[in-house]
């Protein structure tokens, strides 16, 4: 299947020739649909989540075991890895390790070429995104098919995935309804002629659509939401079925999975499985769970091959502020609660990983060396919604500034700001000059204009009038109406 | 009880009757203050941007300015965040990059006794009727880093209950971020934009005559939308309506 050649991706899951987060934004935060799809989808699953986190008593218990896991596996995090191996081959799988993203789509790309498969069905899958795999197998002549209904809409769209949970929230239902009677028929069974835009009747053309896809595969690949290390145990959490299908139907399936998703036992489960569907689709209990461990004869896959995708992973885990954005299970909770993502949009990120999560996550798996990495972790005004609702607690405003701290040493467009920034600590280290440099601003206030052309002044005032000054700052009024016993200098 | 007031440098430079209003308010209430001169700012603009080096001879400055004062009362509540997060997390970058232990000291001397202004009054002082007068229909936006970093919850809001002739009206949204976010405004000026505007149509919608909040940062953000859009809609911060009396209006 084609799709768009903009999608090239970088190590990190960053698109290839992206614009900075601010330069994106601008245009997307001024596209009324666009804003008003986002809007919609957002306020609801964001007061959904909120009831079906309310309902538990033991909530902030249960998300305190869920960062004491995910933090106490990262710690031994060989440890689980090598008993994962060993209990998934003897299980009759096989393991594969893979460096980076190239490592990992040459894999992926030799064991379907060894089945003489030349499509494949998809289970939606962040890591694969991640490596770029579909684009990989293209040019390799394999097609991949997403299968979930919302990448599907994307594949078919030739379009970008702006949302973790739901890649398609940029588009509405009669956007839907265009994509799937213009595109489906050049890629297998063509929509009904009579397709409306209601939701059942755009589920039910997916549903056909895919089914003949399910019934003639070979071969699947997917990622998985947990790993359980003591069993050698792979977990699909799902919605739609699709998963299902793919992980039962197929001869040989194929799972890429990023190093942080295992956890030591099924015990640790219990927690999971309560956070990630409160939080990503505020249900109770998603509808499908799928588990399987290597393979049976008679049932399911022959062959089952794990590729364990480290991809810059390892380096995050290195750092000790930066390393809690391992612990995500990507729920997308963050996404939804965000403002500024609500605002800018998915796409505006650059990358497979979008939102809050995203600006703390592609920086680090990529470094912040290029354009996208280093606009990201300004691309939030830290009002601390995300760490919230995060259902593994990651303190993602301190991980923003943590990272604003290393582009801000190393990225040499921010030399300016840095001797503004020094200039400003030294007068506010010296009072009196302070004092001076207020007041001269008091004495002249009358000549201050509402805008100013240049400079951080320009940002500010395309939008909003100056403050005006005061006519005299509040320290010289302190002076003439007290007397300090304590005052120093 | 030994009380100083840490106007911060928005206040001290662009807001002056807020911190006034918070020193009149106090007095009223018989706590004498002071107003230690050394005191500037508490670097949260530098921390926040990325230059958390820069960040620390402010710290210094602080624990300073402020060493011997039971309460350091704040009418800012990121600023109070500021001092109570990322001071600790300053120093102990600081003793990780083998830099000794003198800034986690100044941090742990210093973050305990600074409070938020509606934290001291409610808390420490125990009053949420404390005598104001204002009359005026009154929405209120309460900060992220007070209602999330500080938990402030219902104590400002309790404190404009109690404020005789003053109409509170419930602000639509109000737990969304208003866009300032320090240099995020100018970073990210059309996301910061977009969020402010639809704060203040939020705060429009009320029919309130003033939004009131009480973090000055985000009010000058919100203030400059709406003088921008021509609204008669204001800015008010917490302090000033509640130092207003029947004798002294606003000051």
């Amino acid at each position: 299947m084609s799709t768009p050649g903009a999608l090239k991706t970088l190590s990190g899951g960053v698109y290839l020739g992206m614009p900075a987060f601010p330069e994106a934004a601008r245009t997307s935060t001024h596209d009324a649909r666009l804003r008003a799809n986002l809007r919609r989808a957002t306020h609801t699953i964001r007061a959904r989540r909120a009831d079906a986190v309310a309902e538990l008593e033991d909530w902030p218990r249960l998300r305190e075991a869920g960062k004491r896991i995910k933090d106490q596996t990262l710690r031994h995090l060989d440890r689980y890895l090598l008993q994962l191996e060993e209990k998934v081959t003897a299980a009759g799988g096989t393991v594969h390790w893979a460096a980076d993203a190239a490592e990992a789509n040459r894999i992926v790309t030799s064991l379907v070429r060894a089945t003489g498969s030349t499509e494949v069905v998809k289970v939606k899958s962040m890591a694969t995104q991640e490596i770029g795999l579909n684009e990989a197998l293209e040019a390799a002549g394999i097609a991949a098919y997403e299968t979930d209904l919302a990448e599907l809409i994307v594949q078919l769209g030739q379009d970008r995935p702006s949302h973790i949970l739901v890649p398609a929230i940029h588009r509405n239902r009669r956007e839907i309804r265009e994509i799937f009677r213009t595109q489906m028929a050049r890629y297998g069974r063509p929509a009904p002629s009579d397709l409306t835009d209601s939701p059942a009747d755009l589920a039910e053309a997916a549903r056909v659509h895919l089914r003949e896809k399910f019934l003639r595969a070979k071969v699947a690949v997917s990622g998985a939401n947990f790993m359980v290390a003591e069993t050698g145990t792979m977990v699909v959490v799902e919605s739609e079925g699709n998963g299902r299908m793919c992980l039962t139907l197929p001869e040989t399936l194929i799972s890429v999975v990023g190093i942080e998703k295992v956890v030591p036992s099924w015990r640790d489960l219990e927690v999971f499985l309560q956070l990630l569907p409160r939080s990503s689709t505020a249900e109770r209990m998603n509808p499908y769970t799928t588990m399987w461990t290597g393979t049976h004869r008679g049932d399911g896959p022959k062959e089952f091959h794990l590729v364990l995708l480290d991809n810059g992973r390892t380096a995050t885990l290195a750092d000790e502020v930066g390393r809690q954005a391992l612990r995500c299970i990507r729920c997308s909770a963050c996404l939804n609660v965000c403002p500024v993502y609500e605002r800018a949009g998915g796409h505006a990120y650059g990358g497979v990983y979008p939102g809050p999560i995203g600006a703390i996550l592609a920086p680090q798996l990529a470094g912040v060396g290029g354009t996208v990495e280093a606009s990201l972790p300004f691309a939030s005004s830290l009002c601390g919604a995300c760490y919230e609702v995060c259902p593994v607690a990651i303190d993602i405003p301190e991980v923003l500034v943590h990272l604003r701290e290393q582009v801000a040493e190393h990225n040499s467009g921010h030399r300016l700001e840095r001797a503004g920034m020094r200039g400003a600590t030294w007068l506010l280290d010296h009072p009196g000059a302070l004092a001076a440099v207020e007041r001269a601003a008091a004495k002249t206030r009358a000549l201050h204009p509402r805008t100013l052309p240049l400079g951080p002044a320009k940002g500010w005032s395309e939008s909003r009038d100056l403050p005006d000054f005061p006519a005299r700052p509040f320290r010289d009024w302190w002076k003439a109406n007290h007397t300090s016993e304590m005052s120093g200098e | 009880m030994r009380v100083a007031l840490f106007a911060t440098c928005v206040n001290d430079a662009l807001y002056p009757n807020t911190a006034i209003a918070t020193v009149r308010l106090l007095e009223r209430l018989g706590v004498r203050v002071d107003f230690p001169a050394a005191q500037t700012c508490c670097g949260q603009p530098q921390y926040n941007t990325g230059y958390r080096r820069l960040t620390e001879p402010l710290v210094n400055r602080m624990a300073r300015a402020f060493a011997g004062y039971d309460y350091v009362v704040t009418p800012s509540g990121s600023c109070v965040a500021m001092v109570r997060e990322n001071y600790p997390r300053i120093g102990a970058k600081a003793r990780a990059e083998g830099r000794g232990d003198a800034l986690t000291h100044a941090a742990d001397e210093l973050a305990p006794r600074v409070v938020e202004l509606t934290e001291f009054l409610v808390d420490v002082l125990g009053v949420v009727d404390i005598g104001a007068y204002y009359p005026h229909t009154v929405t209120y936006h309460p900060s992220c880093h007070g209602l999330r970093v500080l938990g402030l919850g219902e104590r400002p809001l309790r404190l404009l209950r109690a404020v005789r002739g003053l109409r509170l009206v419930e602000l639509p949204g109000a737990e969304e971020c208003c866009g300032f976010g320090g240099t995020f405004a100018v970073k990210n000026p059309d996301v910061s934009a977009a969020m402010g505007a639809d704060k203040i149509a939020h705060a429009a919608a009320t029919g309130a005559e003033l939004l009131c909040g009480a973090d000055n940062s985000c009010l000058m953000h919100l203030d400059g939308m709406l003088r921008r859009a021509d609204s008669p809609l204001r800015t008010v911060h917490i302090a000033e309506i509640l130092a207003s009396t029947e004798q002294e209006a606003a000051v």
